[in-house]
């Protein structure tokens, strides 16, 4: 039954893609990409990837559509229908594909228990965790430990996604001859989503923090957090406005939230070598070493939630006060 | 499963396409970066396809359970790296297209060839 | 803890953590001075390391104590010794050079942030080099790429947006090609780790897989690398960048891909894919002349100063990708020499560029007319940076020229034919150097241009050091020479 499903869904999905590429309305398109990203998250989902559908759901569906439509607003909504080069393109992605296809005959099929990923590295995570580490959720032993130097760098692309926004965008905007209309006071006149969305903010942020602090025993940690927790306040400043969003937490702040974050992790990472392990070793930080670990992970999920938070809430902003 | 073979992968593949051919042929900058979208999610699903296990779980380790199969862990980190990363790269992108529409007045690329052409 | 075994991790490290606090920092004056300290201090771990492999010292790392495979390694030979040496280098003396070019070209309170991303692209390019991990690799390379494409968008020429939108379409297709490259590996094998990868591909039956994932990651790579016919994104992203971001890019961006490109092809697939090391050198072999001639010929008439060097470059990674085509260890070894002696080159003569820019409105060629009667100290380390472009010999560039062409005369009539190629590309250098000598020193300057002043000194000692760098390394080339032959003997011992 479930396959019928994942079929159903995969071909959604491929219908959708067709859709937004052919639509000439961006606003359209930006929408049924977030339907897109929806249903990837229910494809992740299907496959045993609850993190990763979490993580897709919140950041493909909800952060990336915002900042899209906030791109939008200061565009244009409609394409003007003009290929290029389309001879090319059909050229070189016919190429790619057969290229692809030819790849899968040999590939392992779908759940094969015996394909190589399943033999090598993948069973001495599953096996070592609970003992070295002593969490039960082993995506987080591997994003925060294992691989916690990956985790890292993903922090600083974000990091440099945030700085690249604020200085693209920090730029002095050229004279405008028409005022924008204003859009500033969001959706204060409009009773329903008023009351509903207000509802909802707290519910959001409260569930982000969840999974911020369950991500050692359930799906969740820091990325997931920083983003819910990033929908929820960017929710906030849809309803109430741009200024109410910025009085509240106010920009400075969301850019040292960026700097702390990432910083926080950087130091305990270094903290691992001034006592005498390696970069990002934990088990240094406390006399039993699988303490030490659990310690240096909640750190830096810390460090990844506030950075990430931070980040997505200014790279918004930047789109939000453009004019 | 033996039915299904390798639908995931043809999936993969000719999503992979479509977002490419987007990237290439379209000349609107905001269709290019949501074809650039569907391109990286299109990888993300080859990955994640590859984590699954006949009977397994996510991998979560279930106390008292001994002989539950779970699922392949490390693609999924390696994903939840590449999605932050994916979003960085839209967002940075459509801050440049947005100096661009500033500075140019339009999106459409031939439009901005032009306008650069000394005439 | 004990520094030395440290070192590898401090080199990326460093960097890395001091770009959250640049950006906090006010004045731009003290944003400056942070970022070029962490940057010098990255050169000098640099030079200790690579002193260390030269006398056979090996560096390897663990990061969070774990094994590889399971945890992420570093591993520093002396290949990626040489290319930490050109990235902090190069980061250095621009940085040290371009502070009143940077004042110039981007706003005050803009400058931190720029800092910042200067940082993040030193410790991004630095990162790829010294990890030994392919997924790791594809981490570091989206860092030093977003860090790019914000540097380059800070050039003041409204040109510079569409430049960075186009690199930044070709770079995220490329990193994207590389990323399902390594899907399939780690799908065929199991792991990430390239010297466990190198392992474990023997072991596997199927090959198309492993076949499809050399050439994604051969097309990805080659893409960041600006590979011949590929490079579509190169000559406007330099052109319009901030002069400082062009020396610092220009010298090492691309030859760091080329670098992970040759890695991959030489110890993961090589051995392991029967005749590849044919099929390598029937595929680049010919993209390599065509780019060696092709790029020669298009600077030759380029107009535009700072285009014109850019089209060299494209050219210039033709004759990396020539050595490495012949897979030998002269080859080889002419390659590595070239990616050093080049990025001296290079940047030399970027940096007079940016010492041009300081006092002329335009870069075109006839703005720069009779400029040498002003700046004569400016446009004298031009032409020493040229001539060490061009080979002549007494320069870096002949060096790495003398060993390409032996190592090609070894391949019989073939051979020859690819001497031709290299002997007419380096008469087009001569051409294209000497229009700009030509303009520079023997018209007269525009009607009624204000007489330019020479550049500051601050930037006049870094170009001349650089210049003189090339002349010194034109003599005492023992440096790059045993660190690349060694490289070479690496990569080839990877070989069956």
């Amino acid at each position: 039954m479930i396959i019928v499903f994942a079929v159903f869904l995969l071909t959604l999905l491929v219908i959708t893609a067709v859709a937004v590429v052919r639509t000439e309305n961006l606003f359209v398109a930006v929408m049924l990409m977030a339907i897109f990203s929806l249903l990837m998250a229910a494809n992740f989902f299907i496959l045993d990837a609850a993190d990763v559908a979490l993580t897709e759901a919140a950041v493909g569906a909800g952060v990336t559509t915002v900042i899209f439509l906030g791109a939008l607003a200061l565009t244009a909504e409609k394409e003007r229908s003009r290929l290029t080069g389309r001879g090319l393109a059909l050229g070189v992605v016919a190429v790619t594909v057969l290229v692809l296809i030819y790849a899968t005959f040999d590939k392992p099929r779908l759940g094969d228990p015996e394909a190589p990923v399943h033999q090598h590295v993948a069973p001495w995570y599953l096996e070592q965790t609970p003992e070295l580490i002593g969490i039960p959720n082993v995506v987080t032993a591997v994003l925060a430990s294992y691989r916690g130097y990956d985790t890292l760098g993903e922090v600083f692309v974000v990091f440099a996604a945030c700085i690249g926004v604020l200085f693209l965008l920090g730029a002095p905007p050229p004279k405008r001859t028409t005022p924008r209309p204003a859009a500033t006071s969001g959706l204060r006149h409009h009773l329903v989503p008023q009351v509903v969305g207000r509802l909802l903010v707290p519910f959001i942020v409260l569930f982000g923090l969840y999974v911020q602090f369950h991500g050692e025993y359930g799906p969740g940690g820091g990325f997931q957090a920083g983003a819910i927790i990033a929908t929820g306040l960017i929710l906030h400043a849809l309803l109430e406005g741009e200024k109410a969003s910025i009085r509240a937490i106010p920009r400075g702040a969301l850019f040292g939230m960026v700097v702390g974050g990432a910083l926080l992790y950087g130091f305990v990472g270094v903290l691992g070598m001034l006592l005498g392990g390696n970069f990002l070793d934990y088990s240094v930080l406390h006399s039993d070493p699988v303490k030490g670990q659990q310690y240096g992970i909640i750190a830096i999920e810390a460090g990844v939630g506030i950075a990430v938070c931070g980040a997505l809430m200014s790279i918004f902003h930047a789109f939000a006060a453009r004019d | 499963m033996e039915l299904l073979g390798h639908y995931n992968y043809w999936v993969f593949a000719v999503a992979l396409m479509i977002g490419f051919y987007a990237v290439i042929a379209r000349g609107n900058l905001i269709k290019k970066l949501l074809g650039l979208s569907i391109f990286q999610s299109a990888v993300f699903l080859m990955y994640i396809t590859m984590d699954k296990v006949e009977g397994g779980t996510a991998p979560i380790i279930q106390p008292g359970v001994p002989d539950q199969i779970y699922s392949n862990p490390l693609p999924q980190v390696l994903i939840l790296t590449a999605i932050v990363v994916g979003v960085s790269t839209t967002a940075l992108g459509l801050a440049v297209v947005v100096r661009i529409k500033e500075t140019y007045g339009s999106i459409e690329e031939h439009e901005i060839y032009e306008a650069d052409q000394p005439s | 803890m004990n520094l030395t075994e440290q070192l590898v991790a401090l080199q990326i490290v460093v960097p890395l953590l001091s770009a959250p606090v640049v950006a906090l920092l006010r004045p731009r004056w003290l944003a400056w001075a942070a970022t070029t300290a962490a940057s010098a201090t990255a050169f000098a771990i640099a030079i200790a390391i690579a002193l260390g492999v030269r006398e056979g010292r090996a560096f390897g790392y663990q990061m969070g104590s774990w094994p590889a495979p399971y945890g992420i390694e570093l591993a520093v030979d002396p290949f990626s010794a040489v290319l930490l040496l050109i990235i902090t280098g190069a980061s250095t003396f621009a940085l040290l050079g371009g502070r009143l070019s940077v004042d110039t070209q981007i706003e005050q309170q803009r400058q931190p942030l720029f800092y910042a991303a200067w940082l993040l692209g030193l410790a991004g390019l630095a990162g790829i080099a010294a990890s030994a991990d392919a997924f790791n690799i594809f981490v570091f390379m989206e860092i030093s790429s977003l860090a790019s494409y914000v540097l380059i968008a800070g050039g003041p020429d409204r040109r510079a947006l569409p430049s960075v939108f186009k690199y930044l379409i070709m770079g995220t297709v490329g990193a994207t090609f590389y990323l399902i490259g390594v899907g399939l590996i780690y799908m065929m094998t199991g792991t990430l780790n390239l010297a466990d990868m190198e392992l474990r591909i023997h072991e596997v039956g199927d090959q198309s897989p492993i076949l499809v994932a050399a050439g994604f990651i051969t097309v990805g790579l080659a893409l960041k690398a600006a590979v011949f016919p590929l490079h579509a994104w190169l000559p406007n992203a330099y052109t319009y960048a901030p002069h400082a971001v062009t020396v610092f890019l220009a010298a090492c961006a691309t030859k760091v891909a080329l670098y992970i490109l040759l890695r991959f092809d030489f110890v993961v697939f090589q051995q392991n894919l029967i005749g590849h090391d044919v099929k390598f050198s029937y595929f680049l072999m010919p993209l390599a002349v065509l780019a060696i001639l092709v790029a020669s010929g298009m600077a030759a008439f380029e107009r535009n100063l700072k285009r014109l060097l850019a089209y060299s470059s494209v050219a210039q990674i033709g004759y990396i990708m020539l050595g490495a085509s012949l897979v030998n260890h002269a080859g080889l070894t002419a390659s590595i020499v070239h990616i050093f002696n080049h990025s001296l080159a290079k940047g030399t003569l970027f940096l007079a560029v940016a010492c041009l820019a300081m006092r002329l409105d335009s870069l075109r060629l006839d703005g720069i007319a009779g400029a040498a009667r002003n700046m004569p100290w400016t446009m004298a380390a031009f032409v020493v940076g040229g001539l060490s472009l061009i080979g002549i010999p007494g320069t870096a560039g002949f060096i790495s020229k003398w060993y390409l062409i032996a190592a090609v005369l070894g391949e019989g009539p073939l051979g020859f034919l690819l001497v031709a190629a290299i002997v007419i590309s380096s008469l087009l250098a001569v051409v294209y150097v000497w229009r700009v000598v030509e303009t520079a020193y023997f018209q007269s300057p525009p009607d009624g241009a204000v007489p330019a002043r020479e550049a500051p000194p601050e930037m006049l000692i870094l170009t001349w050091t650089a210049a003189l760098l090339n002349v010194y390394f034109g003599f005492a080339s023992d440096l790059p020479l045993s660190l690349s032959s060694a490289a070479s003997a690496l990569l080839m011992g990877h070989l069956p």
